[in-house]
């Protein structure tokens, strides 16, 4: 297993851990930064004073009971639905391809995507605002039609890593991607 | 070459002996079913085997040796079951085996033509076999078109949910059997079935039989002659209590029909109809109940009376207010006073007749009011219709303001291209320059002018009362969305997804398990469900509603040159 830190487009910390399980079966796993307590406190701190300010106005106590209320709905929200923890990437030569989100609550959320519909993992730029910025992106194919793409799946939408490591996770996949193509190669010929 | 093994956790205790299962050599992979215990008779095992592949039409066979040894590697046992491989002969022959309590298996094969030199690896992939075989996979729409009794060369989870969904018969027999065959799988332990569950399928029949024979003769009695005559036909197509009605008895003539659900999408089908049916009729109970308490109906019926009174009295006020000064609008005298009386005579008969039935208000409403047994969608149609009776008048003047109003329209339009000297050309369906003489130009001036002056007052007579009636269209509207939300909610489908998730399948999630260099790689195959989302638009029930059929745009041109609106119009839909 094999660590290393990187950088967020954003400019975040990032850490990618490698690990291989077998000759055809790799996983990357991407954590993205933690939520910091300076804007949870920062973002806690803003409602109550504005809950405070209208109490002042108003003089009616519901509004900070309403206050405390939506400030704990709202984390509770963001944890479960916003926040992602980690991204992680499986690929298992010959069965597929699996991609999982878990969340700052514990919720895993699961994708898993036929090695026969996969056609190639490339790294795509585009152009957002002022920026480029690249992703690694799966490029799905129709199984009865493999000349063309059919659906292209991103990758690590939400930790959202810089080219070094892309490449890094790029070079990985391909090697196994290389695998099937020679298997098949040799099945085509017996 | 990588090999793939699809093993039941529930097998990985059993005693030595064969696999059996499904070759499937498109995916190198190997589907295990169940294991065949010692001892047996290797012609017995062929006969049973090809009995089962005729009866569930999978491709099973025997693929290979499973050895669960307690002590160290017994070499007997390693040379018996390689001659095994020559009785059965299965290209290729796996041998799995487990030593004592090891989670690390070792698998190796044995081919009599070794295809390729290079080292062959192994996946195996845990499966629990009950799950896999109730559940059925939902794939995204581009595999769906995918012929299923082709091979599903297409998606190799296909195959495998497919391969042990039809083995059912194979899993029959359990270990309490005295048959030549023992058999480990995961209901080797003996058949589980609920009593409850099979006395209602036993009862379902006769009262099928029952319901059918009701329902034609209700249907044959809908459709009689009697009911077909002009005025009662025309009565029966607006009112939307009977189309609700017709729907239900469709939904009813479903569900007692006595042919057997082909495939899983009619058995959900099926299942969610009657849910929403039960559901419907024990909400409509409850509202009866509700109702029918403390004279609740004598008091919906004394407050209905006053309301439409008051209904009218504002309106009698709001024409008051336009035959005045509306607004600081200065309104045409005459045209106004002609106008506001002819509407007040038509409220002053609405009173009238309102006021002949209401000795008889509380008599019909509460026999009405006993239709909401049949369902709450029932009670909301004939809430809505109830709605569109009291509101009749409102109705009719905005369609005479919209008809005053349109033809308003249409003179000043064509009385403008005369001015311009132009010619509205029928024949050739566009406008043409047309040389007029002098006598038609002073009418057609004067006419024009006229209309022109006339217009705000009319055009604001029309304001008023589309804005009414589109109010009165609102809610009807908002109760016939409530209706079709009801109808078409797959509330059995939701229910299954919650309590039974592996049911509804969208795809699968693999999890590594504790490697071990040198064995094959161990992997935990588990059911993705379908999301909640996907759950409700895949088995959605057809919807009987009344979308706006016009775009915003359309709507608005309509409303401008004074066309006549209906913008719920009712779209036919058809059964899929």
């Amino acid at each position: 297993m094999e660590e290393g830190m990187y950088r967020a487009v954003s400019g975040g910390r990032i850490a990618l851990q490698r690990r291989q399980y077998s000759a055809s079966c790799r996983e990357f796993s991407v954590r993205c930064p933690r939520l910091q307590l300076r804007s949870l406190s920062a973002a806690t701190c803003s409602v109550w004073l504005a809950a405070y300010g209208l109490f002042v106005l108003s003089q009616n106590s519901m509004v900070l009971s309403a206050a405390i209320f939506i400030t704990l709905i709202g984390l509770i929200v963001y944890l479960h639905f916003v926040k992602i923890d980690q991204e992680s990437l499986l690929v298992i030569g010959s069965l597929g391809i699996q991609m999982t989100s878990s969340y700052a609550s514990g919720k895993e959320n699961t994708t898993f995507i036929e090695m026969s519909q996969v056609k190639d993992v490339v790294i795509n730029e585009a152009i957002y605002m002022q920026k480029v910025i690249y992703y690694l992106c799966i490029l799905l194919q129709d199984p009865r039609e493999p000349h063309g793409v059919s659906e292209v799946v991103p990758l690590f939408q939400s930790s959202k890593p810089r080219l070094d490591c892309l490449v890094e996770v790029y070079r990985s996949c391909q090697e196994i991607l290389e695998q099937r193509k020679t298997s098949d190669f040799t099945r085509t010929l017996n | 070459m990588v090999l793939k093994v699809f093993f039941p956790s529930c097998c990985a205790t059993a005693e030595s002996g064969l696999l059996i299962g499904r070759w499937i050599p498109e995916q190198n992979s190997a589907v295990v079913l169940a294991v065949v215990h010692f001892p047996f008779i290797p012609g017995q095992v062929k006969q049973y085997l090809s009995e089962v592949q005729r009866v569930t039409q999978v491709n099973m066979c025997v693929l290979g040796s499973w050895s669960n040894s307690k002590q160290e590697k017994e070499e007997v046992l390693d040379k018996f079951l390689e001659d095994l491989s020559t009785i059965f002969s299965h290209e290729p022959w796996i041998q799995l085996s487990k030593e004592g309590d090891s989670k690390f298996w070792s698998c190796c094969i044995f081919q009599k033509y070794p295809s390729s030199p290079k080292e062959h690896e192994f996946i195996l992939v845990y499966y629990d076999q009950r799950k896999v075989m109730l559940s059925q996979l939902h794939p995204t729409d581009s595999l769906t078109t995918s012929a299923d009794h082709k091979g599903n060369d297409a998606s190799e989870l296909g195959a495998v949910f497919d391969t042990v969904a039809k083995s059912k018969v194979l899993f029959m027999t359990d270990r309490y059997d005295d048959g030549p065959i023992k058999l480990t799988h995961w209901q080797s332990e003996g058949v589980e079935a609920s009593i409850i569950v099979e006395l209602m399928k036993q009862a379902s029949v006769p009262v099928c039989v029952l319901l059918t024979f009701l329902l034609s003769l209700v249907s044959s009695v809908c459709k009689s002659r009697v009911l077909k005559f002009w005025p009662l036909s025309f009565i029966w197509s607006k009112l939307s209590t009977c189309e609700q009605l017709g729907h239900r008895l469709e939904h009813l003539q479903i569900i007692s029909s006595n042919r057997k659900a082909q495939n899983q999408t009619q058995l959900m089908r099926k299942a969610n109809i009657f849910v929403s049916l039960l559901i419907d009729v024990a909400l409509g109970i409850l509202l009866m109940s509700w109702l029918y308490r403390e004279n609740r109906i004598g008091q919906l019926a004394d407050t209905l009376i006053p309301v439409a009174d008051h209904i009218a009295k504002e309106l009698q006020d709001l024409l008051q207010w336009l035959m005045g000064v509306p607004a600081g609008l200065k309104m045409n005298r005459a045209l106004d006073q002609v106008l506001g009386r002819f509407f007040l005579y038509h409220i002053h008969l609405w009173i009238s007749y309102i006021h002949l039935m209401s000795p008889f208000i509380e008599m019909i409403l509460w026999y009405v009011g006993l239709s909401a047994c049949l369902g709450l969608t029932v009670a909301l149609s004939i809430l809505s219709d109830i709605i569109a009776l009291l509101t009749f008048h409102i109705y009719c003047f905005y369609v005479y303001g919209a008809r005053l109003y349109c033809l308003k329209i249409y003179g000043l339009s064509s009385l403008w291209r005369l001015f311009r000297g132009k010619k509205w050309n029928v024949l050739r369906q566009r406008v043409d320059s047309c040389s007029y003489d002098l006598d038609q130009l002073f009418i057609g001036t004067l006419l024009f002018t006229i209309l022109l002056f006339l217009l705000p007052t009319t055009a604001l007579y029309y304001l008023v009362f589309t804005l009414l009636r589109l109010l009165v269209v609102v809610v009807q509207g908002l109760i016939h969305l409530l209706v079709d939300l009801i109808d078409s909610l797959p509330l059995y489908s939701v229910i299954l997804r919650l309590c039974r998730s592996y049911r509804l399948a969208a795809s699968v999630k693999f999890r590594v398990l504790e490697q071990k260099p040198g064995k094959p790689l161990r992997l935990l195959m588990q059911i993705n469900p379908l999301s909640y989302g996907s759950v409700v638009q895949t088995y959605r029930l057809t919807s009987y509603a009344c979308y706006p059929k016009d775009s915003w745009s359309s709507l608005c041109k309509k409303l401008f040159v004074g066309e006549l609106i209906y913008p719920w119009k009712h779209k036919e839909e058809k059964q899929d």
